[in-house]
């Protein structure tokens, strides 16, 4: 296959018939458009990561350490005692086959291994041989298999194939999570220095600058003060955006690329805008300027290296609670690891509307409040002024992104607001979205350029469901809460779904928002015209 | 966070729901009874060895009940030529009259609940 | 291939009961010291595996959410996908174990012309593994009846349901017939399906044909070949009791029924049957989506390098000075 990628209707010839060739074996091919680029040195120092050098996956040989085999004995061992998740997984699948055809990476390739119950054989051979009595005196017939330089290749493809986006796990009888699986195989790689620069590089920076671009403090400031002259010419209205203010009552952090990115920057202007509207105390920190966290998608100590400055921002700043917003990753660490890692929080306030009183009972000891979830309380409470008919010429819908739907199950919030924003809201089928809604094929930390077919291959799910919905009722805007989501989702559409563009929700707050003293508006967020072209769908 | 308490009140029910009847035999003391059954008071044979009537007896039963009911055919001829009217309560439970010391000490001990007497009157125990 | 390595195997433990309590007759070895050897390891291999688990922690609270959380009061929560409270967790656990709920959400994906991905509901594999689950429930606990003098109260009345059809003499038990042919089922979806074929191991198919040998023996001695079953119960009890005697004249083809019973639950604790404790303990569905309203503690919490404002303020000190920004050190 040469390097270059297939075109969509090449790209869907799958075939499911799986290889004659036994999954034991773990010769593996790495080709291009498959796997990641390794981590440059610099950023595996700067984190002080081992076995820094410098290498690509092409390279016949890894400059793998020589004990190699130890450590990743060893760090097994120790995973197994540090996680019952761990030890329970690899005891008890019965390979029963529910989650084979659950993954988007198996739907997309037709490759068996991406069966995630393949996926964690890879694994559990090796728990087998090495860690159970069966296997040492079974090998194989056990399902055991030896630890060879083969099988680490194999990980390294196959554990950067996984979006850790947990929809096997929904459809297992005993919730096994390929998400910890792959989490935890990754961590095994990471010893041995097998890190790949999009997940290290974004991390350094975020160590270093606080957020994962490396935007450095000052230019945070640029980016906040471009947004509050952008949505002034779009708006009449000069809004005001506090960064580090001591003293404010709410810490707002965001993902980095919803200030650097688009179509995230819309839904950056959206949250300015809505801030604004309703004279809300807050700030931002030029530090805890990131809330997404590639370290997720590394280890869990490099997670907390990584999250620790939000709740220490929030306690030198002095504020009383946090808001998060739109990102799906970062929202599975603030949910699920945050208040664990780096609380107790004893130093915020529950958290309190301070527009409609309400009490977030479900974030009491986070301290921390889902932009959507606040925004829905908002609405919901009438504090704010809203044209749906601004977004007509969008005929919407709505990708539940992976972590919300599946760590933390924010599913109605953002409908809720997508009802009250826009009068055109079209749901895709139902197996693919909410707690089966299926991920971008891009998560995780392999969003990379070089990683482009299989990316396409793994978002194929997504963009068919796109595809009905676009088919059905003419949809030509995919709205979604995910940083992660809004980069790769476009080029996704533009290889499946030509025509269809991503945005976030807030984007469509911020249109339908009807803000105290705004000029006649004729010019939505995009700076385009409201009823733009009609029809976008047919171009 | 590792739950202990939960776990170990996990096991023990685990545990006393497997080990049941070793402990429902030693509350109810009847661990070692086994049924003895009560000699037939007439007849120094069967219409088949014991062997052959304690593990199948049922199907003979069914057998004669299948022949009498819907053949007409009343006679059962045993192999060694002896000739048997084919009846539960006339000829079985002629020489074992006794069926709560008979027949139900088995049925009970192994919760066997036949159909016969549904239909059949239970002759009066002589004394 | 693998298939036929765990048929081998069940062969080779036929041939062994067959000719070591039938012909070696080594009854006793096969009708007491075995099957006492088997329940210790069983009993011992059960509660060693859990507790084996529960010695490593649950260090984070990650809960495989099923529906909508519960935040806003005015949005309805899925209290039984998404619990976030002890009530809601046991429902979970309960729909979980009892109805298999997560198997029962299966679909099959299919790739049609268009191309457009279909998602067919497809409920066989929940229907064949709640039939095989239960069939072996009831008929395990039917058996309590060689065990357990006098019969306790719950077996006759199982007996009467399970026998409800009224077919047959002895009294057809339903269970017996689902039994066969759910295990079956999960046989042969393994051998037909390429994708099962090539992930099935050795080890998924041998207890499926344990299994089924079990049932036959069992079956064939209800109904075709019958044994002297006070002789059995004799032997159960007394087992149970540590009163072993081995009775005269139990036929051969019980020493079948019980030698791979015996194997059975030896093997149980050492393979992938564990699953029986471990859907239990699956941390991804017996605990509540409560992360934010209470702390859930690492036992390990690590320590970590990290990186403070202080040293990031006195990196950038002077541009953030140079753009206006307040500083915490001038």
């Amino acid at each position: 296959m040469s390097d270059k990628l297939q075109k969509p209707e090449q790209l869907v010839q799958i075939d499911f018939a799986p290889s004659k060739k036994d999954w034991m074996d773990p010769k593996v091919e790495i080709r291009k458009g498959t796997f990641n680029w390794a981590a440059i040195p610099k950023s595996t120092k700067y984190l002080d990561l081992p076995n820094v050098r410098k290498w690509q996956p092409t390279d016949d040989d890894w400059q793998l350490p020589d004990n190699w085999k130890e450590i990743i004995l060893e760090g097994f061992r120790d995973r197994l005692k540090r996680f019952r998740s761990l030890k329970i997984f690899m005891d008890i699948c019965v390979r029963c086959g529910a989650c084979a055809d659950k993954c988007h990476f198996f739907i997309g390739s037709g490759d068996p291994k991406n069966m995630p119950v393949v996926r964690a054989e890879l694994l559990r051979s090796i728990y087998r041989n090495d860690f159970t009595t069966a296997g040492k005196i079974l090998g194989s017939i056990a399902g055991g298999r030896k630890l060879t330089k083969d099988v680490i290749r194999e990980w390294f493809l196959y554990f950067y194939q996984c979006t850790e986006c947990r929809r096997c796990s929904v459809f297992c009888p005993y919730g096994i999570d390929t998400a910890e699986i792959t989490m935890i195989g990754r961590e095994l790689l990471n010893l041995l220095g097998l890190d790949i620069d999009w997940i290290s590089t974004p991390a350094a920076n975020c160590f270093r600058t606080g957020n994962h671009l490396g935007i450095q403090p000052h230019g945070f400031q640029d980016s906040v003060d471009f947004a509050i002259d952008d949505i002034e010419d779009n708006t009449g209205v000069r809004v005001d955006a506090p960064v580090n203010k001591k003293g404010a009552e709410i810490l707002f952090v965001v993902p980095s690329a919803d200030y650097f990115a688009d179509p995230h920057y819309y839904g950056f202007m959206g949250y300015l805008t809505l801030f604004h509207e309703i004279g809300l105390d807050y700030t931002f920190s030029s530090f805890a300027s990131e809330g997404g966290n590639f370290g997720l998608f590394h280890s869990n100590e490099m997670m907390k290296r990584l999250n620790v400055k939000i709740y220490s921002e929030a306690k030198r700043l002095g504020v009383k609670w946090i808001i998060g917003g739109e990102c799906g990753h970062m929202w599975r660490v603030l949910h699920q690891y945050m208040d664990t890692m780096n609380g107790p929080a004893d130093f915020l306030e529950a958290p309190v509307s301070p527009i409609t009183g309400t009490k977030f009972e479900n974030a009491k000891s986070t301290k921390m409040v889902h932009i959507c979830e606040f925004t829905a309380d908002l609405i919901k409470h009438g504090k704010i002024k809203l044209d749906p008919s601004r977004n007509d010429k969008w005929k919407v819908t709505y990708h539940d992104s992976c972590n919300p739907a599946r760590a933390m199950g924010l599913l109605d919030e953002p409908r809720y607001i997508l009802n009250k924003t826009c009068n055109h809201f079209y749901e895709m089928p139902e197996n693919t979205i909410r707690e089966q809604t299926f991920c971008c094929g891009s998560g995780s930390g392999i969003g990379t350029d070089e990683n482009m077919e299989m990316r396409m291959r793994g978002g194929f799910p997504r963009a068919n469901a796109v595809q009905y919905v676009k088919d059905k009722h003419g949809v030509n805007m995919l709205s979604c809460v995910c940083a992660i989501d809004k980069a790769t989702l476009p080029p996704l559409m533009e290889y499946w779904v030509p025509g269809t563009e991503v945005c976030a929700v807030h984007e469509l707050v911020g249109n339908a928002l009807i803000m105290t003293g705004e000029k006649d508006r004729d010019n939505d967020l995009r700076g385009e015209p409201w009823a733009g072209e009609e029809d976008t769908a047919d171009v | 966070m590792y739950d202990a308490g939960k776990v170990i009140v996990g096991l023990v029910i685990f545990l006393a729901l497997l080990t049941f009847p070793t402990w429902y035999n030693v509350a109810t003391g009847k661990a070692t009874y086994v049924p003895e059954l009560e000699k037939a008071v007439k007849g120094d044979q069967c219409v088949a060895d014991t062997e052959y009537m304690r593990a199948e007896h049922m199907d003979l039963l069914n057998e004669w009940r299948d022949k009498v009911v819907r053949d007409g055919e009343r006679i059962h001829t045993a192999p060694d030529g002896t000739k048997y009217n084919m009846s539960l309560t006339m000829t079985c439970l002629d020489c074992h009259s006794n069926k709560a010391n008979f027949c139900d000490k088995c049925h009970d001990y192994l919760s066997v609940d036949p159909y016969c007497y549904d239909c059949h009157i239970i002759p009066e125990v002589t004394k | 291939m693998k298939a036929m390595t765990s048929l081998m195997a069940v062969i080779l433990l036929i041939l062994l009961v067959m000719l070591g309590a039938g012909a070696a007759n080594l009854k006793y070895f096969f009708g007491v010291i075995f099957p006492y050897a088997a329940i210790v390891l069983f009993l011992v291999g059960i509660v060693l595996r859990v507790l084996k688990w529960a010695g490593s922690p649950v260090p984070f609270r990650i809960p495989t959410t099923g529906g909508q959380q519960n935040s806003l009061p005015w949005i309805k929560q899925n209290k039984l996908d998404n619990p976030h409270n002890l009530i809601g967790v046991l429902g979970r656990m309960a729909l979980e174990i009892f109805l298999f709920r997560s198997l029962f959400r299966n679909t099959k994906t299919e790739l049609k012309n268009g191309p457009r991905l279909a998602y067919g509901s497809s409920k066989w594999l929940w229907l064949g593994g709640l039939a095989f689950h239960y069939s072996f429930l009831v008929i395990f606990i039917r058996h309590f009846k060689y065990f357990a003098e006098p019969v306790p109260f719950f077996i006759p009345i199982m007996q009467n349901l399970d026998g409800l059809l009224q077919i047959g003499l002895p009294l057809l038990y339903m269970t017996d017939i689902i039994i066969l042919l759910s295990v079956s089922y999960l046989f042969f979806r393994r051998v037909v399906s390429p994708q099962l074929r090539y992930f099935s191991l050795a080890a998924d198919y041998f207890p499926l044909l344990l299994i089924l040998t079990i049932s036959i023996s069992g079956i064939l001695m209800r109904y075709f070949y019958k044994v002297d079953i006070v002789a059995v119960k004799k032997l159960g009890t007394g087992l149970l009791s540590f009163n072993p005697i081995l009775p005269e004249g139990i036929g051969l083809l019980f020493y079948v029924h019980l030698f791979m019973v015996s194997v059975l639950i030896a093997y149980f604790p050492f393979s992938k049957l564990v699953h029986m404790a471990g859907v239990f303990m699956s941390p991804t569905r017996n605990l509540a989506n409560n992360n934010r309203m209470r702390r859930h503690i690492n036992p390990w919490n690590p320590d970590v390098k990290v990186h403070t404002y202080e040293e990031y303020e006195d990196e950038f000190r002077d541009v953030m000075k140079d753009a206006g920004m307040p500083l915490d050190k001038e």
